[in-house]
This record gives C-alpha cells, sequence and structure tokens, in this order.
C-alpha cells in the first residue's frame, strides 16, 4: 500500500468523481469529496515525510520502465506543493457544504462536486508526474473543469469571466503543447530526467530555444503572470465562494511549479539563467505587475475582485524571487507561495462568509458588517496583516526573506520596492477593514449574524495556520530551503 | 534552397494555419469566430505532432514481414489525446457561448463588455 502513495493521490479524486456522478445526491457528493480531499492530504503528508527521510520517490505506472513509460516523481519541491494543493482542498472540501448549499440551486450542486473533484486530481497529477506529455493532460483536466466552476457563479459576468478563461487559458495550454513537441522532436523522448539529460549537448538549438519560449509564455499565461493576467480578475470576482478560495490557492501556485520544474529541472539553470537572460525578464514583469496590480486593486469598489487584483500583485513576488536567480531568493519564492497560498485562501475564505450572508460582496454592503460578524472580519483582518506582511503573520516570513535576497544580491532598490509596495497593501487591505468596521450599515439592511460554524472553522484553520508559521517557523522555512538547494543544487 | 523549403511544405502549412488561428482569436470579436480561431490553432498542431512522427519513406507502423521502416507511431498517439482534448474545449466553450446569448442576448464581445460596464 505505501508504495503506491505517488498513483493513489491521484487516481482516488479521479475515481471519485464520476462515483459523485452516478450519485447525484448533494449530500452524499460533498461526503465522498470530503473524505476524499481529507485522504488526499493524509497522503500528501506521507509522501513529503518520506521524501524528506529517504530521498527522491520515483513510481512507475503499470511497471513499464521510466523513459518509455511514465513515471511519478516526488522530490522535495513538489512533495511541498502536493502539501499545499491538498491541505487547501481539505479545508474547501467542508466549507463548500454551506456556501454552495446557497449558491448553487439545488440540481448543479452534485455537478459542482464533480467538477471539484477533477480540478483537485488534475492539479495534484500536474504536480506529481514526470513526464512532460502528462503534464499537459492533468493541466487540461484541472483546466476544463475550472472553467466549469466559474460558470456556475450567480451573476451571468461569471459566464463571460468563463469564456475569456477558456480562450486564454487554452492559448496558453496549446503553448505548452507546441513546446513538449519541439522538445520531443529533439530527443525523441518525454520522460522529465530523461530530457534534462538529452538537452545537454544541444544547448544551443535554435528549436530548443523556441521551445523554452513556447513552455514559458504558454505556462506564464496560467500562472497569470503581469500582462498576461486578464483573465484571473474576472474569474475569481465571479466564480462562485467557494470556488474562488480554491483556485486562488491552488491553480496559480501549481502552474508556477511547472515552470520551475522545466526552467531547472529539464532545461537546467545555466540554459535559463546563463545562456538566457530570464532572470532580468522576470524581475522586469515581476516589479511592474507588483506596482500597477496594487495599484488597480486600491481601485476596485469589489471586495472579491480587489482580493484578485492583489493576488496578481502577490505573484509578482513569488517571480521576484525567483529572477534572484539564488537559492535563498528561490527559497523566498517558494515561501511566498506557500504563505500566499494560506493567506488567500483565508481572505476568500472570509469573503465567502460574507457572501453569505449579504449577497454581496461590493465595498458599500459591507459598511458596519465588523460589528455583525465580528469573527469572520477579525479573521479577515489577522489574513489581511499577513498579507501586508506585519509580524508575527507568516505574509512577513517570507516578505523578510525576499528582502533578504534582494540585499543579498546587492539590489537594495529593489529590497525598498519590496516594502514601499507593501504599503499599497496596507492602502487596500485598510479600505475594506474601515469600511466594515467604521461605518454604519445602510439603513435598509436588517440584522444579520454570524456566518455558521461548518465556514467559521475552515476560515479559522487558514488564520491559525497564518499566525503559527509566522511564529514557528523552523517546518515550512526548511522544506523551501530544502527544495530550493534541491533545484540549484546542479549549479553551486 | 528551394529543395530544402518546399520539402518542409507541411511546417509551412502548420506556421499558417497556427496564425491564422491566433489571429482570428485576437480580431473578432463574435464569440463563436473566437472559438473557431481557437479550433484552427489547435488543429495546426495536430499537424505538427503528426509531421514530427513521419519517418521519410515509412509505412504505417504494423508489425509485417518485410515492413522494415515505418513511422514514430507515439507522436500520433499523443495527438489522439490533444485531439480530445480539443473537443472537449471547444464544446464546453461553445456551450457557455448558449448559455452567454441565453444571459446577455447576444454573442458579440463587445455588446456583452458594454452591458457588463452597466451594472
Amino acid at each position: 500500500m505505501a508504495d503506491h502513495l505517488p498513483i493513489l493521490q491521484v487516481i482516488l479524486p479521479l475515481i471519485a468523481a464520476p462515483l459523485c456522478l452516478l450519485v447525484r445526491h448533494a449530500l452524499a457528493c460533498w461526503l465522498i469529496a470530503t473524505l476524499v480531499s481529507w485522504l488526499c492530504l493524509a497522503i500528501a503528508v506521507l509522501l513529503l515525510h518520506q521524501v524528506l527521510d529517504g530521498g527522491t520517490i520515483r513510481y512507475q505506472l503499470g511497471n513499464w520502465v521510466a523513459p518509455w513509460g511514465i513515471e511519478y516523481v516526488v522530490d522535495r519541491l513538489n512533495g511541498f506543493i502536493l502539501v499545499i494543493v491538498a491541505a487547501i482542498g481539505a479545508v474547501v472540501a467542508p466549507y463548500a457544504l454551506r456556501s454552495i448549499d446557497s449558491e448553487l440551486p439545488e440540481r448543479q450542486i452534485g455537478l459542482f462536486y464533480v467538477m471539484y473533484l477533477l480540478c483537485l486530481a488534475g492539479l495534484l497529477g500536474i504536480t506529481i508526474t514526470g513526464d512532460a506529455f502528462n503534464v499537459f493532460v492533468f493541466l487540461e483536466i484541472s483546466s476544463l473543469s475550472s472553467y466549469a466552476l466559474i460558470s456556475m457563479g450567480r451573476h451571468r459576468k461569471a459566464l463571460h469571466a468563463a469564456y475569456q478563461y477558456l480562450v486564454m487559458g487554452t492559448i496558453g495550454a496549446t503553448f505548452f503543447l507546441i513546446g513538449v513537441g519541439l522538445l520531443y522532436m529533439m530527443t525523441g523522448t518525454l520522460n522529465m530526467a530523461d530530457l534534462a539529460d538529452q538537452l545537454k549537448p544541444l544547448a544551443g538549438s535554435r528549436i530548443v530555444l523556441a521551445a523554452f519560449g513556447f513552455i514559458v509564455v504558454g505556462m506564464g499565461l496560467k500562472l497569470a503572470v503581469f500582462p498576461l493576467h486578464l483573465w484571473l480578475p474576472n474569474a475569481y470576482a465571479h466564480a462562485p465562494s467557494t470556488v474562488s478560495v480554491f483556485l486562488a490557492g491552488t491553480a496559480t501556485k501549481v502552474s508556477l511549479y511547472v515552470v520551475l520544474r522545466f526552467i531547472f529541472t529539464v532545461f537546467g539553470f545555466e540554459f535559463s539563467f546563463v545562456n538566457q537572460p530570464l532572470g532580468p525578464a522576470l524581475l522586469v514583469l515581476a516589479i511592474a505587475g507588483i506596482v500597477v496590480c496594487s495599484l488597480v486593486a486600491i481601485y476596485q469598489d469589489n471586495v472579491k475582485r480587489l482580493l484578485a487584483w492583489s493576488s496578481v500583485a502577490q505573484i509578482g513576488y513569488m517571480l521576484l524571487g525567483l529572477s534572484f536567480a539564488t537559492a535563498i531568493g528561490l527559497q523566498a519564492g517558494l515561501l511566498h507561495m506557500f504563505n500566499h497560498a494560506i493567506i488567500k485562501a483565508g481572505l476568500f475564505l472570509a469573503m465567502g462568509c460574507v457572501f453569505l450572508r449579504l449577497g454581496s460582496c461590493r465595498i458599500e454592503a459591507i459598511a458596519g458588517v465588523g460589528r455583525q460578524m465580528p469573527w469572520t472580519m477579525m479573521g479577515f483582518l489577522l489574513c489581511g496583516l499577513s498579507l501586508i506582511g506585519v509580524p508575527p503573520t507568516a505574509g512577513f516570513v517570507s516578505k523578510w526573506y525576499l528582502v533578504l535576497a534582494a540585499l543579498e544580491k546587492g539590489w537594495w532598490p529593489v529590497a525598498a520596492l519590496i516594502v514601499l509596495t507593501s504599503l499599497l497593501a496596507v492602502v487596500y487591505v485598510w479600505k475594506v477593514v474601515e469600511v466594515a468596521w467604521f461605518r454604519d450599515p445602510p439603513g435598509t439592511a436588517g440584522r444579520i449574524g454570524e456566518a455558521p460554524l461548518a465556514m467559521l472553522v475552515p476560515l479559522w484553520i487558514m488564520v491559525g495556520a497564518n499566525l503559527w508559521f509566522g511564529l514557528e517557523t523552523s517546518g515550512n522555512v526548511d522544506v523551501a530551503r530544502a527544495a530550493a538547494t534541491a533545484l540549484m543544487g546542479a549549479v553551486q | 534552397m528551394w529543395e530544402s523549403f518546399l520539402g518542409l511544405y507541411n511546417y509551412w502549412i502548420v506556421i499558417l494555419l497556427m496564425m491564422a488561428g491566433f489571429y482570428i482569436v485576437m480580431s473578432r470579436h463574435n464569440l463563436v469566430k473566437k472559438l473557431i480561431g481557437l479550433s484552427i490553432f489547435q488543429s495546426s498542431v495536430f499537424l505538427f505532432y503528426i509531421s514530427v512522427g513521419k519517418v521519410a519513406d515509412g509505412t504505417a507502423p504494423i508489425i509485417e514481414e518485410g515492413i522494415s521502416s515505418y513511422s514514430n507511431p507515439l507522436p500520433h498517439v499523443l495527438i489522439l489525446t490533444a485531439i480530445v482534448v480539443g473537443v472537449a474545449t471547444t464544446s464546453l466553450g461553445l456551450a457557455l457561448v448558449v448559455r452567454l446569448k441565453e444571459a446577455y442576448g447576444t454573442i458579440e464581445e463587445d455588446e456583452i463588455n458594454e452591458m457588463d460596464a452597466a451594472d
């Protein structure tokens, strides 16, 4: 059993999805989805443990030997990402019960869990596989199900957002497919480890360079790197609350993982950063993204849209860490990836609670909600502080490492910029907090109660995680360091 | 020069289709036309993979006496998967367009944007 954990990680949600489709009963589907999400988290944690103790796990599917058969590989980097994805899934599933019940028509609820499980299976599959084409297949499983999930939003704008995401996401995935095709043309293999070996003598090839461009740009679209982010704000703003939580915590993180895997493991550090100017290019895009999107976030009048714009800005911080091309920079980027997952999940969870009671996330609608839903808005405030990077929260730790990485490089203007742009986060978080606590509720509104416990508990688990990983930093910092040094290992 | 240019004609077709499809996706405002562009764009990649698998003078990959040189079947199998994905994407996209038409009464993106901005 323990030998087969890598395949169980993916196959469990993949089998549970059609099972839900057959059952269709809302509560039964919810039970299946929750159980499977928790099992996935348990498997992910076990896998990470095995990897940290015993080194990389290689699992040959159907016993077909590696370069020919498909291989699942778990190392420190993707073991870490698997835990992030599975943990967000495990927190979202119980939350979905009340939230989805109030936002979707009865007949769609069973289908929602089918799509959720498929999306989870796709994201875990992208992370665990060691085969380049397999990444594309899982990428499309998760993308197609997330288009459907987003389109379930209550407002008709959700349909338009899902359509836009479908067009841009498909272009991104097709770019990735072209890149993989070019690599196959040059090497005749799809296995990532084998690709890495075969590409070494081909570093000067123009076709390999084209493949590199297609893969980085294609995944950049899915990752919402600054000028390619246009699909994200609408998609997150109009999706059902649970979907916003899940996608904000997982989808872009997994895309970033694919970028890391390709630029470090497949193409190699030297090809990506020494032969190509990837570092400066990412630096410019990251800084532009952080500044522009934080400013745009300030002017939003819908809190979910505000958080979505802030997500694009935060992706900039992760890329900034990567663009330093040092072990500590990479570690900071990975840490921010983890921390941003729990921060944004927490913020969107709080907004889901507000939406349940008010039916709106517009700024003027939430006036005075802080006094009526104190636990929810307290959770929002604490996660908001973490987003800004106030000690002792998780957000502080990753920003601290980012500043350290910038100083190590001697780029003090970048370090100053990280601190200054955090002030922009203060402005948009404060905008929400001020309205929620210091304004009187609109006269027409009746008295509303606190969110149900089934939604508050997941929210406070995330808040707790934000505080825990702000104080007790040894766990995730060490894993991120181990993953970063493993990626950089070949060069140092 | 001309030999190698014409010898690679399938790749020129791939590039032509790819650019045509990509241009349609970006320039058209009609939601159905956009999806048609997207389909052409994806189809060009299918052709590309099939071209990659072709071995000069090779036959179909069937084990039979007297056959020594055959095309690489792997890219063909890969692209079967991608074709399925392409069909799924197009059908999901069209389903969304149907719902958009019901909700907005139009499939022109500019008009939808105007209505979105209004509320």
